[in-house]
């Protein structure tokens, strides 16, 4: 075991490496490497390198759900690892964003889809305001078990409420708005423009001409449009949460998580952050399930929303390590990708990821890229107890 | 009741305080006052009801009765942030650090109380963020250099040696801009050296405009730097005065008797 | 809503309150579990309903090997002595999961000091561990090539699907209250959920070993000064969670007669509710939630309609807990009179 905490933290050096080498270069190369992996980012399903891209299965859709869980995890992330709220029903926001897209762009008003996100986004908020006002005073682990009735809650409200199509669900789900020509299948792709993509014989690549991809058009068989939306959403959202963190919001989140009571008696309104967090985390929450019911399939159901995505959200947000925005995109994307690429083992997902948060919580309760800090403070203590150790081996020879 | 007119205004009025926790009545009728620019010295054996003052005053308990006011304003029912707004900050007789933000950070959180910044001021780095952001950091700054740990600011606060921690505490409770700085013990834990150097420190404090109310059972040493000595023996006011009067007061003098001043912690 | 269905008459209150005490039987022994472990160390259990649930398959599985696969229905006392050999079989299963639990997901990090919130997840990860682990016991069947001699006990293919006692216990009703039929199945259900509850409670309250319980539910720094083993106080917790988990599994199989790999989840949170409403960590409050939450949300399932039954439920628990965060009886297992 501790060969495995030993890889872990590794990995959380290695990455401090990187981050220290991108902190030393001059900020027009640091510019200029922040445009190259973005590209490289939104390239990676036209690129489908060997190796990353699965096989049997669609790689844009792949990517797709990759980011939509990327975007939960960062959301997730404020509420867990920056205000210290164990949220296990963080799948009733995202089915409450999803199932409020749905209502609005289809039968009953057919809103288009740039519409009714905003007002997906609110509601979501909205939702998480009322849930949170009452229940984040009272203590922590009960918050857990609240939310997590608070996510059946929702599920079996939607199951048994006709109007949001109970459980046969809402089809044919607005897409985003196409820019240029619309699409006319199966002759017409429309889109803009057309891009090919690479294909791999071995390592090396070829055009692949016959399959390519209409640059922001939104049908139902290319998902790579909708993969550009959703990273695009991502990227803001992260831009959103460095600049909300690195100031005395997130100071104050992070004193409140720290110690509740030291906080609310050095100023900090603790009750207002936690409810400010749960709120934000509730939005990011609600915006991806707008995505994701808008997407490719255009569909949902109660069933697409069980309580287990509470618990992978939450663990994609653990294993990345909780508290580092990068971390919990790194979390999200494995949580998402892992079970696709190895889709033989898929049946194990929960299995392993269940396994996965507890070995975490007992060796490594930070996570694979834990905050900076914690991984200092980490090797703080570590130096100590070796010294600890060395001083009573001392004691006990003599 | 209430004694003679005191000399200068009074800054906060503890006004016939009862606390009581289950059987155990842990402030008896306690009235006392600190009057602005002094610096009074709350005293009394262990588990007399020192840090349940604090914890009264700063709004951690309710008093079964009686009030607390600041500047004439009662602070009953108040919430604890609003408390720490309103002029009293405080440190902790067993240390509340932020432990994983750094040193710079802690004191920052306390310079924040009275911050308007918001999320959208954040999140579009408006003007006033900055100008915030820049002042708290000067104030953070000074303070760190006030209490002599500038050069450890980006340490992680659980990094700092004990006497750090300690004298963190006291910087980031003078952060929040407080009327009334109270410091609860803040040489428990330190050699004799050690304890006369805090106690300048304190000294300092006062003459850059703070009042000081300072829990401390060291006899001698609180002796030194008060103005003024509020002596409790379980939950009731058993003596106040100047230190003079104090050391001669035979009530006090019965209550330490037998009590080692060293191993009362 | 339907107001009527409940007030209506006073048969069916009584009706709807009866079938619901049956239920509070079976939640205030899960909730048990919940209330001790709470008590002892204040962490949620979260794992606990996994506990419960294998011991309903081991219900299923003793009554598949003492009887076999074929589906028959049998009057209670016919079926008594298998029951009694599954109940044995479930609280030594749930037992050992239970135990499993303390050595594996809680004591390296009890040992640790770590904060709760980490607890709390190593629970949960535990928690889905053992619930997906029971749902794939197939492949893992099939992977150690023993689908063959197992195949009645694993249902090759079908591990994720309801998995029912091929024994139906057909109660026999003795007499009525109001309109509702009371039935032997639901008086040995009452009847051993009180005999149980008021075992245990003796138990803390009388026995040497139950003022060690209390004491480092109390004061665990104190206790251990005092000579109290606080480690093994905190195994015979768990044992005794997992026992009587054990025994609420036979009775549920009793009742229901099928059971899922998931079956531990909704049952697990209502039985937390039940802990919850009562005063978590207090043995009588467990009881006293179980029932009431059993009767409340059977008159909420009349007025609202049988598919709201769970949302009912959470919606007590979030107004018990604005309310009276601290229960009805209140928390304490350490303050518990001798
Ligand atoms: N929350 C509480 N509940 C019960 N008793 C308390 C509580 N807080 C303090 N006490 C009791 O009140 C008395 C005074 O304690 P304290 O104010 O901490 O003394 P000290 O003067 O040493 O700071 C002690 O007997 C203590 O046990
Ligand atoms: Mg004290």
């Amino acid at each position: 075991m501790s060969a495995m905490s030993t890889t872990l933290s590794g990995i959380g050096r290695r990455w401090d490496g990187v981050v220290d080498r991108y902190n030393a270069l001059p900020k027009p190369a640091r510019l200029g490497l922040v445009i190259l992996f973005a590209a490289f980012v939104y390239l990676l399903p036209l690129l489908r390198p060997p190796i990353l891209t699965t096989n049997n299965i669609d790689f844009g859709g792949v990517m797709f759900s990759v980011a939509a869980f990327a975007l939960v995890a960062v959301g997730l992330n404020i509420v867990i690892g920056y205000a210290g709220l164990l949220d296990l029903g963080y799948v009733g926001f995202y089915a409450v964003g999803a199932y409020t897209t749905g209502v609005l762009t289809t039968y009953h008003w057919h809103w288009p889809f740039f519409l009714a996100l905003p007002l997906a986004i609110a509601v979501t908020m909205v939702t998480g305001v009322i849930l949170g006002a009452p229940t984040l005073r009272v203590r922590g682990d009960y918050l857990a078990i609240v939310t997590l009735g608070f996510g059946e809650i929702i599920r079996i409200t939607v199951k048994n409420v006709e109007w949001v199509g109970a459980s046969a669900g809402i089809k044919d789900i607005s897409h985003p708005n196409t820019i240029g020509a619309a699409p006319n299948p199966p002759f017409d792709r429309g889109g803009m423009f057309d891009v090919p993509r690479l294909q791999w014989d071995g390592i090396i690549p070829s055009l692949d001409r016959d399959h390519p991809t209409a640059v922001l058009a939104f049908g139902a068989v290319d998902a790579i449009p909708y993969y550009w939306v959703i990273l695009t959403a991502l990227i803001l959202v992260l831009v959103g949460d460095r600049l909300v963190k690195s100031s005395r919001v997130g100071r104050a989140w992070e004193a409140t998580r720290e110690d509740e009571d030291a906080a609310e008696l050095m100023g900090v309104p603790t009750f207002k952050y936690k409810l400010m967090a749960f709120a934000l985390g509730a939005a990011i929450g609600g915006l991806s399930g707008a995505f994701y019911a808008s997407g490719q399939g255009g569909y949902i159901s109660p069933d697409s929303f069980p309580l287990l995505l509470s618990m992978l959200f939450v663990a994609a947000v653990i294993v990345g390590g909780s508290g580092n925005r990068w971390g919990a995109i790194v979390g999200g994307a494995l949580v998402a990708y892992l079970p696709e690429r190895f889709r033989e083992f898929a049946d194990y997902r929960l299995l392993f990821f269940g396994l996965a948060l507890s070995v975490l919580a007992i060796w490594r309760p930070e996570g694979l890229l834990p905050p900076r800090r914690s991984r200092r403070a980490k090797a703080v203590e570590a130096e100590i107890e070796a010294l600890e150790e060395g001083a009573l081996e001392g004691s006990t020879h003599a | 009741m209430p004694d003679t007119t005191p000399a200068k205004k009074a800054l906060l009025e503890v006004d016939d305080v009862t606390i009581k926790f289950g059987g155990l009545t842990a402030m008896d009728s306690v009235s006392f006052q600190i009057r602005e620019g002094e610096i009074l010295g709350l005293i009394g054996p262990n588990g007399a009801g020192k840090t349940t003052c604090f914890n009264v005053m700063t709004g951690v308990y309710q008093a079964t009765s009686g009030e607390v006011r600041l500047d004439g304003v009662s602070l009953a029912g108040r919430r604890r942030h609003k408390i720490t707004q309103l002029g009293l900050a405080r440190t902790f007789q067993n240390i509340r650090l932020f432990k994983s933000m750094t040193v710079l950070e802690n004191v920052m959180v306390g310079a924040d109380a009275h911050s308007k910044v918001g999320f959208f001021d954040a999140l579009f780095r408006l003007p006033r963020h900055r100008r915030t952001e820049e002042e708290a950091l000067a104030k953070a700054k000074g303070l760190l250099d006030l209490v002599g740990i500038k050069a450890r600011h980006d340490e992680l606060a659980a990094n700092l040696s004990y006497g750090e921690q300690r004298r963190l505490e006291i910087a980031r409770a003078m952060a929040t801009g407080p009327k009334l700085l109270c410091l609860d013990e803040p040489a428990a834990g330190f050699n004799p050296a050690e304890k006369v150097q805090l106690m300048q420190l304190i000294k300092k404090v006062r003459d850059q405009g703070y009042t000081v109310l300072l829990i401390e059972h060291d006899m001698k040493l609180v002796m030194g730097v008060t103005d003024r000595i509020v002596v409790l023996e379980f939950g009731k006011k058993i003596a106040e005065g100047t230190p003079a009067e104090i050391r001669d007061n035979p009530a006090v003098i019965a209550a330490y008797l037998g009590v080692d001043e060293e191993d009362a912690s | 809503m339907d107001f009527g269905a409940l007030f209506g008459s006073l048969d069916n209150f009584l009706s709807f309150t009866m079938g619901g005490l049956v239920f509070g039987a079976v939640y205030a022994l899960i909730a048990l579990g919940y209330t001790m472990v709470y008590g002892v160390l204040q962490l949620i259990n979260f794992a606990h309903s996994e506990v419960f649930m294998y011991g309903t398959f081991a219900v299923a599985w003793m009554f598949i090997f003492l009887h076999g696969t074929e589906s028959v229905t049998w009057s209670l006392g016919k079926a008594a002595p298998i029951l009694v050999a599954a109940l044995v079989g479930a609280m030594l299963l749930s037992a050992a999961i239970a135990l499993l639990l303390e050595r594996f997901a809680y004591r390296p990090l009890i040992r640790k000091g770590a904060p709760k919130l980490i607890a709390l997840i190593s629970a949960i990860g535990a928690s889905f561990a053992l619930a997906e682990a029971m749902g794939l016991r197939d492949r893992f069947a099939d992977k150690l090539g023993l689908s063959d001699n197992l195949e009645n006990y694993v249902a090759p293919g079908k591990a994720r699907d309801v998995f029912s006692n091929p024994v139906t216990i057909q109660p026999k009703g003795l007499f009525e209250v109001g309109g509702y039929t009371v039935s032997d199945v639901d008086l040995v259900i009452l009847a051993a959920c009180f005999i149980m509850m008021i075992a245990l409670d003796t138990f803390v309250r009388r026995t040497r070993f139950g003022r060690g319980i209390r004491a480092v539910a109390q004061d665990p720094e104190t206790a251990a000064l005092m000579g109290v083993n606080s480690g093994r106080v905190v195994q015979v917790t768990f044992l005794i969670g997992g026992l009587m988990a054990g025994a609420a599994a036979t009775l549920y199989m009793m009742k229901i007669g099928s059971t899922r790999q998931n079956a531990g989840f909704i049952l697990g949170v209502k039985a937390f509710t039940a802990a919850v409403m009562g005063g978590i960590g207090n043995l009588r409050g467990a009881l006293v939630g179980g029932l009431l939450l059993g009767v409340m949300e059977n008159w909420g399932s009349a007025v609202f309609g049988s598919e709201w039954k769970d949302v009912v439920a959470f919606v007590l628990l979030v107004l018990i807990l604005l309310v009276r965060p601290s229960g009805i009886l209140g928390e304490s297992l350490g303050k518990a009179r001798a």
